[in-house]
């Protein structure tokens, strides 16, 4: 291949906005989680200080052993000295176990701690966030990023200190046992960092190629899985294999034999800075020893501390690598959980009595907090207990900011919604919601069985009131026909049901919770005619009694409403019934002309 | 297991490169073998001789053992990674064009995101296990073996000594490799489930909100998430156990090596040279050995992967064109149902029975039908995307299971019912099935499809990337560039699956108008809720639970009074309804308008 493969920019780019470099801000705010903790984490950096001691003592006990058990032909000496050096090791290994257990309870307790705070924080956030934040994006932060920061947590803080701790140790042990030979090692060791920075920088920037080149080929992957149908019925597959063979799956190639060349290259230059160390040893503390200034068991000694010096080395740019490489996600972390709460309760906020269902708003008007311009504008609306209410306008108009205001979801930037007469800032969210059913236009269903979903409205609702909702809305019938009936799963791999079908259920589910005010937002995709038939009545037992604001598509549904009202651009440009507006032959008239027509 | 040895298959190409890596591996161990010996001979001799000379060389041959063996390290490091690489690059191409390959029935029961994670995941998987892990085994095997001859030729009894601590050590490593392996599985199967809560709680968040369930919400997802705490806990602790305990054991072997190494020095049976090289070697064995732990769940992680990706791989594509397939030339266009039925896998139902139909040349064929009723079914048999269970579907008389399949379909123009696009320019979307297509060809068919003026109103026209991570289109743009796309393939056969069900009125408008073009000389199916549609058909065809239950003309099938009618009248009484409401309300309160609205009436049909 004599042309490059570059991959498009934007995976290049999401690549190198994940690769940041170490942040203190960050790191501080990750910090915070670990605060609670603190305590456990000092009696754990105690204990690793004790077994670091007891580690790096090991190659000095060797040289005690040789020096004045074996070559003073002691036993008795000998003896003893290894009955110390094995209590040390079992000191060690009992602390050792300790360490590791309290460190990574630690860790996994703080991640537990960051998810909760995540979710909570989720479950506060208003509507518009998750305009923006598509659900895979939430999945990464709470998933994904939440993963790296095991690293940060669990390892990579705990490792920093222990692999200081073993520098520092063998350092002293080194420098006690003999300065010039110390000096000696030392010698090798800037070509040893030189060493270990130029690889980590050349393996970072690989791995980063490595990274695009896998979301590359994921992307091109789910596109022609998911679109196999348009692949094969425009006989593409060969043409596609050529494109995959030769750019995407080739760049792969690529980028990883460029990163095991450079993986290759490392252990064998470290492993020749090792066996230049220890040459240099032989040879200048050979001579020592011959010159009697010390004695073989220190030479033996220092051949022993010379990997045990390198060792902490190079484990610490790898920590250092994926404490920068937990960076981005924790930033994102932070990021989210500062994301405001736009809707909070007030400090004194009231329950919300048992209302009657009289809603009205009061010169309303509303925009985006990122956003100045006016989505709604100077809304005026009287609507009594037990109407229903169709909103009609042009998609864009804002007929579902209506709706989502008188839910709370956002609240008025001007003016003020009264449901009962009660200003809805002046009471909790969970006590107005409570009284209130909202069915959207794309019916959602959880993972879990029809009678789950249906119970979702009600959780303490009985079986008998479950069904008897779904025969109200027509949904009876077709329930007890699946395979477990009303136990049937819904999932992903289970049973698939039509729009209609949801739609029903979905029904059900508002019906079951029996709101005094509901919110309705009509599907407009087509369903077959029979059940296009079944919904329409559904819909008549469900808007009954009830204060309704529905956002019509259906002609019946238009004609059949207390109140239309028209909106236009944000405002309320005509309100009135069906004939009345027909007669005033305005906006309606002409919208009725042009748009409700089959 | 049997998979791991399946996929050898694939290094045979590369054979002389493992070859070569295995030399440089054995002679590295070689090598690795030799230096713990020269510092024995350093202390023995070299000290105890007091010669300089012997140190220098000594020192000399040290580094020139060191550079030896960084170089082999390289080549055999490289090299395996190389071959593990293309291994991986062989296998990925192989799984990607299968997977292009299986039929819609094997698609319809699988997960998109399962089939990705096997060509990339499963098949990373495998790549690391052949470049490093076995690497690693093979050379832990050699060092064994080496270390063994070395330590026993020196001294069988020390090296019965010193190596004790190796057996549990590795008895150890082997327990938990298989251990940690189910507990990893563990805390997936936990994280997935966190997962799932995110993601319905995300999609659902309008729901949750509309009942007030968040605290509902938080307490399940608590649940999941202090199950995902604890199954990590469990992997945690046996790391817990086992890292402290395997260094503890290599350290007792130097306790060993020293006392009873010791004591043989002291009685002279042995030299401290020895005792060291003793050491040295014990310690050189260690780290392979710990590494024994990653290797097995490298291993059960690889034979796993392997699995899932052979299970792919032996899955036949079962709808592939004959040996002696027959080329198809320019279609006339008769399309044939005898006699078809058609249950697919997994069903207990058949979603075609007895189907018998015969469309000549350039008819326009209407499917309608409550859904469910087999119409998606029907036409999906025509570029034999599935096979029927029983009978035969003709075109032009051939049975499509007899002609080649590239022929059949290129002469086939389909519009699906979610018109999906690829993530690329408008351009190359249109010219999909045909990439050779000229730019004017292309305008011509984005002109006819209604679909040339909206894209010129982007600012890079054309060349607008649409998809994902372009330019999101509306349904309806996208149902038009989708059926430019079949426009192009200048298709004998035209389907249309309910094409027109996601877009508002006026652009149902645009589009009906861009399909009478495309229609016009081609044998047309097409699926249709709304009557406008159907009503210029040639033939509609009535279906209900698997069967044509009626066909003709719309006339026919009114003066029938079937399912037809039933169907038609539930639709006009919805409009009429209104219609007589608003002609009731005009007449009574303006009756000067009355003209308007009934010519109004009349225009709709």
């Amino acid at each position: 291949m004599t042309t490059k493969i570059i991959p498009p920019t934007f995976i290049t780019q999401s690549e190198e906005q994940l690769d940041k470099g170490y942040d203190p801000r960050v790191a501080q705010g990750l910090m915070g989680f670990v605060k609670p903790y603190y305590g456990q984490m000092l009696f754990a950096l105690a204990l690793m200080v004790v077994v670091t001691a007891a580690s790096v003592s090991g190659p000095y006990f060797v040289k005690l052993a040789i020096d004045e058990g074996v070559n003073a032909k002691d036993p008795i000496a000998l003896r003893n000295i290894v009955l110390v050096y094995l209590l040390v090791s079992i000191v060690q290994l009992g602390f050792n176990y300790w360490r590791v257990r309290i460190m990574s309870r630690v860790g996994q307790h703080v991640l537990y701690d960051v998810r909760t705070t995540m979710f909570a924080h989720l479950q506060r956030l208003s509507l518009s966030f998750y305009n923006r934040y598509s659900v895979g994006r939430v999945i990464t932060r709470v998933i994904n990023d939440v993963g790296t920061l095991r690293e940060f947590v669990t390892w990579a803080v705990l490792a920093i200190v222990r692999n200081l701790l073993g520098i520092v140790g063998t350092l002293i042990a080194m420098i006690a046992l003999n300065f010039k030979l110390s000096l000696l090692t030392f010698a090798v060791l800037p070509l040893m960092v030189f060493a270990t920075i130029a690889f980590r920088k050349a393996a970072r920037k690989n791995y980063r190629k490595v990274r695009a080149a896998v979301s590359w080929a994921n992307s091109i992957l789910a596109e022609n899985v998911n679109g196999v149908r348009v692949v094969q019925a425009f006989s593409r597959q060969q043409r596609n294999h050529q494109t995959f063979s030769g750019y995407v799956n080739r760049y792969f190639l690529e980028t990883s034999l460029d990163a095991a060349w450079v993986a290759s290259l490392f252990t064998p230059v470290i492993d020749v800075l090792g066996a230049l160390a220890t040459a240099l040893v032989v040879y200048i503390g050979g001579t020592a020893v011959l010159g009697e200034s010390i004695t073989a068991g220190v030479l033996i000694a220092f051949v022993l501390y010379i990997d045990r010096f390198f060792e902490p080395i190079r484990d610490l740019s790898r920590r250092f690598d994926t404490l920068q490489s937990t960076m981005a996600g924790g930033e994102r972390i932070l990021e989210l959980l500062k994301t405001p709460v736009e809707v909070r309760d007030e400090e004194n906020a009231n329950e919300m009595e048992s209302i009657t269902g009289a809603v009205r708003f009061g010169h309303v008007s509303f925009h985006y907090s990122d956003d100045p311009a006016l989505v709604l504008d100077q809304i005026d609306l009287d609507v009594k207990p037990g109407e229903t209410v169709a909103l009609v306008g042009e998609t864009g108009a804002g007929k579902t900011t209506i709706v989502k205001l008188l839910a709370r979801f956002h609240d008025p930037t001007e003016g003020c919604v009264l449901v009962d007469g009660v200003d809805l800032r002046t009471v909790t969210q969970q006590s107005l919601r409570r009284q209130m059913g909202m069915v959207l236009q794309d019916p959602f269903l959880f993972n879990g069985t029809v009678k789950e979903n249906i119970l979702f409205g009600r959780l303490d609702a009985k079986d008998e009131e479950v069904i008897a909702a779904a025969k109200a809305v027509g949904a009876h019938d077709f329930i007890i026909n699946l395979k477990n009936g009303y136990d049937t799963s819904v999932e992903e791999g289970g049973v698939t049901l039509s729009v209609g079908q949801r739609q029903l259920i979905s029904f059900a589910r508002a019906l079951l919770a029996n709101p005094r005010i509901l919110i309705l937002d009509e599907a407009t995709s087509s369903v077959d005619t029979q059940t296009e038939h079944i919904i329409q009545s559904a819909l008549a037992t469900l808007l009954k009694g009830r204060t309704s604001f529905v956002i019509a598509h259906r002609l019946s549904t238009i004609t059949n409403a207390d109140k239309i009202v028209v909106i236009e651009g944000g405002k309320i440009v005509e309100q009135g019934t069906h004939t009345e507006l027909l007669t005033k032959q305005g906006v309606y008239y002409d919208l009725y002309r042009t748009g409700f027509q089959e | 297991m049997k998979n791991l040895i399946r996929t050898a298959a694939f290094l045979k190409p590369y054979a002389w490169q493992v070859i070569a890596t295995l030399v440089m591996l054995l002679t590295l161990t070689g090598l690795n073998l030799l230096v713990p010996r020269i510092i024995q001979n350093v202390i023995d001799d070299g000290l105890l001789r007091g010669d300089t000379t012997y140190l220098i060389r000594s020192a000399l041959l040290l580094l020139g053992l060191g550079l030896g063996s960084a170089l082999l390290g390289m080549g055999n490091r490289y090299g395996s990674e190389w071959v593990a690489a293309h291994v991986g690059y062989d296998l990925r191409n192989r799984m990607y064009d299968h997977i292009q390959y299986l039929p819609f029935s094997y698609h319809d029961h699988a997960q998109s995101g399962q089939l990705i994670s096997r060509c990339i995941e499963d098949v990373r998987a495998i790549e690391r296990f052949a470049g490093s892990s076995i690497p690693e085994l093979v050379r832990f095997v050699f060092l064994t073996i080496g270390i063994l001859a070395v330590m026993v030729s020196a001294n069988a009894t020390l090296a019965l000594i010193s190596l004790l601590p190796m057996i549990p050590l590795i008895l150890m490593t082997a327990s938990f490799g298989t251990k940690i392996g189910k507990l990893f599985f563990a805390v997936d199967m936990a994280v997935g489930e966190v997962s799932n809560r995110l993601q319905e709680n995300v999609t659902g968040v309008q729901v949750v909100r509309a009942f007030a369930r968040e605290q509902y919400e938080i307490r399940r997802f608590e649940a999941a998430n202090k199950d995902v705490f604890v199954k990590w806990l469990h992997v945690i602790d046996e790391w817990a156990k086992i890292m402290p305990t395997t260094n503890w054991l290599i350290t007792i072997g130097t306790i060993l090596i020293l006392y009873f190494g010791g004591q043989m020095v002291i009685d002279g049976t042995l030299t401290i040279g020895a005792v060291v090289a003793f050491n040295a070697y014990l310690l050189m064995m260690a780290e392979p050995a710990q590494a024994l732990t990653g290797l097995v769940n490298a291993g059960g992680e690889a034979a796993a992967g392997a699995q899932r990706v052979f299970e792919v791989l032996d899955t036949e594509p079962d709808i592939r064109s004959k040996k002696d397939a027959l080329t198809l030339s320019t279609l006339r266009g008769e399309v044939e149902f005898r006699n078809v039925s058609l249950k697919y896998q997994d069903e207990k139902v058949s979603s075609l029975s007895d189907v018998n139909l015969q469309v000549h040349r350039n008819q326009i064929v209407a499917l309608i039908g409550p859904t469910g009723s087999g119409k998606t079914s029907l036409i999906n048999l025509i570029p034999r995307f599935y096979d029927v269970t029983d009978g035969a579907v003709l075109i032009d008389r051939h049975d499509v299971r007899d002609v080649e399949l590239t022929s059949l379909r290129r002469q086939i123009g389909i519009v699906l019912q979610t018109s999906l696009l690829f993530s690329d320019t408008i351009k190359a979307n249109i010219a999909y099935g045909r990439p050779d297509a000229t730019d004017e060809e292309i305008f011509a068919a984005a002109k006819a499809a209604q679909a040339h003026e909206f894209i010129e109103s982007f600012t890079k026209g054309y060349e607008t990337i649409v998809g994902e991570r372009g330019v999101t289109l509306s349904g309806g743009q996208r149902q038009r560039v989708a059926i430019a796309r079949a426009l192009l393939m200048d298709p004998r056969i035209l389907i249309l699956d309910d094409s027109l069900s996601s877009v508002d009125t006026q652009t149902e408008k645009l589009i009906q108008s861009a399909l009478d073009v495309l229609m016009e000389g081609r044998t047309t199916f097409v699926i249709a809720h709304r009557l406008s549609t159907v009503r210029r058909a040639d033939m509609i065809l009535v279906m209900d639970k698997g069967q044509i239950v009626e066909h003709g003309t719309h006339d026919e099938l009114l003066a029938r009074g079937g399912l037809y009618k039933e169907i038609h009248d539930l639709q006009l009484m919805q409009r009429d309804g209104f219609e007589e409401a608003m002609i009731e309300s005009i007449l009574t309160e303006k009756p000067q308008h009355e003209n308007t609205i009934i010519a109004g009436r009349s225009n709709s049909g």
